[in-house]
């Protein structure tokens, strides 16, 4: 009992905007540098040492860059609809203020998915864009991020804006199984997943490698913007604060 | 391990997928360099601690 | 601009994001997430006959006949077969026994007359020489099963 008060009590000690701002300052600097190292090694590989593919030529190399990306635009959905829930449930300022940091990385993720598909789409398929469901769940996720951030600047009161916000991310996150299940359950253009949990992947090695550290530093690249992100928001919304005020250099 | 290209010029080329590559790379980094921008644009204007600290009085 | 006006331009612009959202997603569920039907659904008459309609499947192996721009070739599901009929420029990735996904109206005579022609690839990536042994090693494994049915065959070994 006596250790769960504490591991609650140091859960809600980091989920303060006091505690966390500091701790943000010290830790995306790390996540920033690494995120830069596997995208410089993720596009060695992918660029230079792996082969070009037997059907698709060297426009497959568009890959390095479009599943991290559209990985990434559904993974932080997922942590953003998780964060709604505490915002919800637990009513933390920290978590509201993590939400809409990581909008506008969502946002830019799946734009940056839905571009370079279309550009692997004309020279593989024949066509930028076709309305099949994988395509379409994706734009639908691109409009579920603006309208998360538009809502947000709409709404003056802040925990109006916190709980309207949470609200549509807690709603839309309905959309994201069905992006990733969309090519099994129905049939697409869209082929299906090359990497799942429940087999091999269907890659040649090198591709793997260079796609899989590719989507490790995009996930490095969003906590990092995320942790500024939060800290700008921290400073924005607590100005007044006297922890603040009194902080020195964080 | 190998570089799987001969010369630079062939890298370029990207086997004659050249403009859907480097306009797919080109787009994402151009993405990521206008949201660091942006970002670093807006702690600036926040101010060091030690700024704020200063400018509270007046405001 | 009053904040308040600009609060209200600000929920319009979300309120349209989301009807958007909405608009798509029913337009979807209407007709686009069946994105193709596939020879048996058009020969059960599932698919829209009387509209244009997308067909998908393999293109058959030894099908495909040009002239000039025109062409044709048999869209397979290894059960059922649709003649297509095609005037155009084939994306780069059609080939024979590989997927295809083409738009036009079947015609009473059983053709299907497509106005777009796409090509389908599968999710698996490999370089060219893993790709040839992938298909050297299937045909060896074809022809020693062969052998085995029929002795004699070309290739048995003695």
């Amino acid at each position: 009992m006596a250790t769960l008060t504490a591991s609650r009590s140091r859960f809600f000690r980091y989920a303060s905007p006091a505690t966390f701002y500091p701790l943000a300052g010290r830790l995306w600097p790390w996540f920033a540098a690494v995120a830069a190292v596997l995208a410089l090694a993720g596009l060695a590989i992918g660029l230079l040492i792996a082969p070009t593919d037997a059907t698709q030529g060297d426009s497959y190399r568009i890959i390095f860059i479009h599943v991290p990306a559209a990985w990434m635009s559904m993974f932080i959905y997922l942590v953003m609809a998780f964060y709604a829930v505490l915002t919800f449930v637990f009513q933390t300022r920290l978590s509201a203020m993590m939400m809409r940091a990581l909008a506008p990385t969502g946002a830019m993720f799946t734009f940056i998915a839905l571009w370079t598909g279309a550009l692997w789409g004309k020279p593989t398929w024949g066509a930028w864009w076709v309305w099949d469901a994988r395509l379409t769940s994706e734009l639908i996720l691109l409009f579920l991020y603006l309208g998360f951030m538009a809502l947000q600047s709409a709404i003056d009161d802040t925990r109006r804006a916190d709980r309207a916000g949470a609200l549509v991310a807690l709603v839309g996150v309905v959309n994201v199984p069905i992006i990733y299940f969309s090519v099994k359950w129905w049939n697409t253009l869209h082929q299906g997943a090359s990497v799942s949990l429940t087999r091999a992947p269907s890659m040649a090695r090198e591709m793997l490698i260079g796609m899989l550290l590719m989507a490790l530093a995009c996930w490095m690249y969003s906590i990092a913007v995320a942790l500024v992100r939060v800290r700008a928001l921290i400073v924005e919304r607590e100005r007044d604060a006297a922890w603040l005020r009194e902080a020195g250099e964080a | 391990m190998p570089v799987f290209w001969n010369s630079v010029s062939e890298f370029v080329a990207m086997g004659g997928y050249g403009d859907y590559v480097w306009g797919a790379y080109g787009v994402t980094l151009m993405a990521i360099v206008i949201e660091v921008l942006a970002l670093r644009l807006r702690s600036r204007r926040l101010g060091t601690p030690a700024q704020r600290a200063l400018g509270a009085g007046q405001s | 601009m009053k904040p308040r006006h600009r609060r209200f331009a600000w929920i319009g612009v979300g309120l349209l994001a989301l009807c958007a959202a909405l608009a798509l997603v029913l337009n979807a569920f209407n007709s686009n997430l069946v994105f193709f039907f596939t020879p048996t659904q058009i020969i059960a008459r599932e698919a829209p006959l009387e509209r244009a309609f997308r067909i998908g499947g393999m293109v058959e192996e030894h099908s495909l006949k040009r002239a000039d721009t025109r062409v044709q070739f048999v869209v397979t599901d290894k059960a059922n077969r649709v003649t297509v009929e095609y005037v155009g420029i084939l994306p780069d990735l059609f080939k024979e026994g590989k997927g295809v996904v083409a738009q036009g109206r079947l015609g009473a005579d059983g053709l299907f007359r497509a106005d777009q022609v796409l090509a389908k690839h599968d999710e698996n990536y490999m370089p060219p020489e893993a790709a040839a042994a992938m298909k050297k090693g299937a045909e060896v494994a074809e022809g020693l099963s062969r052998s085995l049915v029929e002795p004699g065959a070309a290739g048995a070994p003695r």
